[in-house]
């Protein structure tokens, strides 16, 4: 995975692009644990989330997961694609299988999240 | 989740876990829920072969002079004339409390004589039942005339299921046990000798598929499950998990205990009628369940096929316009569909096949088409 990136305990990443607007998805820790996945929801572009709060939901052929916003701000663009195309997740998760792109509010709430390192012993100490 | 160390575990728990089986607590029991993934293992099972470690299934043994009259007394079946070699889907009820409750579904089968001469029978109950049907059978039991025994730790059970479980299995045992296992018609039972290992052979399953289901020694068990994997891996077997004996037994429409068939559920509403022999019988509960049948009333169990692939789960709420009409007891995404299917119990007035339905997913309604059961049948021509 690319060293630019933050996570969220919930596993969402996010990726700084310019002007205020952050690219995030979900890892790929995240992904192989809920495996066949069927179903995606996303939110509409305009929608405004809140750090923490659900923004979708993913649903395999176990569980219903949501989504969690790892920043708050406007949904500003939507990966519509991704829902009809579910494997992308697997094949790509850091790259095409983005899932949404968030204006934020507050830059200051990147500095809230995991950097690589972190997160990744935090998943090396989860079972899946 | 971590999975506590004070969870019952099979014979296999050593091989689930060596071979990615992610391991979880179902019943009480450390169990691999799947290897890799749920749809693949469903789809080998239906293409191919799966072998599933139901070990935790509770296996009780009967015998004695007064076996049979002993649970013809206590099981919906007739157990009375019972054929050697005969398995009957029966259920087990109680009527310690107010009102009888069903405790569990099984399967009794008669095993060959003892060497006296006197019945042997055997019951297969659910991991999560097995304790109190073994206290509540252990209470009725009569001071002489009938043994009783739990043999769920002595002894291990695979199955096997898919259109080639019956090449997997016969292909593991001489040519005189082989063409037994082969004959055998749906639920009967015989003995053989299955990779070198002396098995009770029962042609039933879980999963809408052909197939058996083979009791060992514990000791036998890891043996037999690696024989059978070598031999069933060319053919497309796969080693299959808990998560796709529920989806296989869901789009086989086949109800589970403490989903479609609880405590208190009239079997009659859920397309059991079958399950209950009510002709001169005396079970715990006989009266009440000759009244129910007589005046059918409350909800009954039926099949819901979404458009969708998004599915409702047990407890979502199930309507008709504004009105509540039942709620989802199973659901899932259904692998050999392609779309999600649920069970549910509604209203008799919405039950009518055909009927749309919306199943409120989180607060969204996905419309689902009331479907007759099962949702998937095998192609019987093919075997």
């Amino acid at each position: 995975m690319a060293a630019d990136l933050k996570f969220a305990k919930t596993h969402e990443w996010v990726r700084s692009e310019a002007n205020g607007v952050n690219t995030v998805g979900i890892s790929s820790y995240a992904v192989e644990a809920l495996t066949d996945l069927v179903f995606m929801q996303l939110p509409p572009v305009g929608k405004k989330v809140k750090a923490g709060e659900s923004f979708g939901e993913i649903e395999s052929v176990k569980a219903v997961s949501d989504l969690y916003a790892p920043i708050s701000g406007e949904i500003v663009e939507v990966n519509t694609a991704l829902p009809g195309k579910l494997e992308t997740l697997g094949k790509d998760p850091y790259g095409e299988g983005w899932v949404v792109r968030i204006k934020a509010d507050n830059p200051a709430e990147l500095d809230n999240l995991l950097d690589r390192g972190a997160y990744e012993s935090l998943v090396g100490s989860q079972p899946h | 989740m971590p999975v506590s160390s004070t969870l019952l575990e099979t014979p296999l728990v050593g091989w689930h876990a060596a071979h990615g089986g992610r391991m979880v607590d179902f019943a009480g029991w450390r169990m691999p829920v799947q290897y890799a993934s749920i749809v693949e293992e469903h789809l080998a099972t239906r293409r191919a072969a799966g072998v599933f470690d139901v070990s935790h299934m509770g296996r009780l043994t009967i015998g004695g002079a007064g076996a049979v009259d002993w649970l013809e007394s206590l099981l919906t079946r007739r157990v009375s004339g019972i054929e050697i070699g005969r398995v009957r889907y029966t259920l087990v009820t109680s009527d310690a409390g107010d009102r009888p409750v069903v405790l569990d579904d099984a399967l009794v089968s008669r095993d060959t004589d003892a060497p006296d001469g006197t019945a042997r029978l055997a019951l297969v109950v659910n991991a999560s039942n097995r304790e109190r049907v073994v206290a509540w059978l252990t209470s009725r039991l009569p001071r002489t005339g009938v043994t009783f025994a739990d043999r769920t730790f002595e002894t291990a059970m695979i199955a096997v299921q898919g259109p080639l479980a019956m090449t997997a299995v016969c292909g593991l045992c001489k040519p005189a046990d082989a063409t037994r296992i082969q004959s055998l018609g749906n639920y009967r039972a015989t003995s053989a000798v299955v990779a070198g290992h002396p098995a009770a052979v029962s042609r039933t399953g879980y999963t809408g598929e052909d197939g058996v289901e083979l009791v060992v020694d514990a000791g036998a068990a890891v043996s037999l499950w690696e024989a059978m994997y070598a031999a069933g891996e060319s053919l497309g077997m796969r080693a299959c998990g808990l998560g796709a004996r529920d989806t296989l037994r869901l789009e086989a429409g086949m109800p589970l205990y403490g989903h479609e068939l609880r405590e208190e559920t009239d079997p009659s509403a859920i397309g059991l009628d079958l399950a209950v022999n009510l002709e001169g019988r005396s079970f715990p509960g006989a009266s009440h369940y000759a009244a129910l049948r007589n005046h059918p009333s409350g909800r009954v169990r039926v099949g819901l096929r979404f458009d969708s692939k998004r599915s409702a789960r047990e407890g979502d709420a199930v309507m008709l316009g504004e009105r509540q009409v039942g709620v989802v007891t199973s659901g899932s995404f259904a692998p050999t569909l392609g779309t999600a299917i649920a069970m549910a119990m509604v209203d008799r007035d919405a039950a009518a096949p055909g009927t749309i339905l919306d199943g409120v997913i989180r607060d969204t309604r996905q419309p689902a088409t009331v479907t007759p059961l099962p949702f998937y049948q095998r192609d019987k021509q093919r075997a």
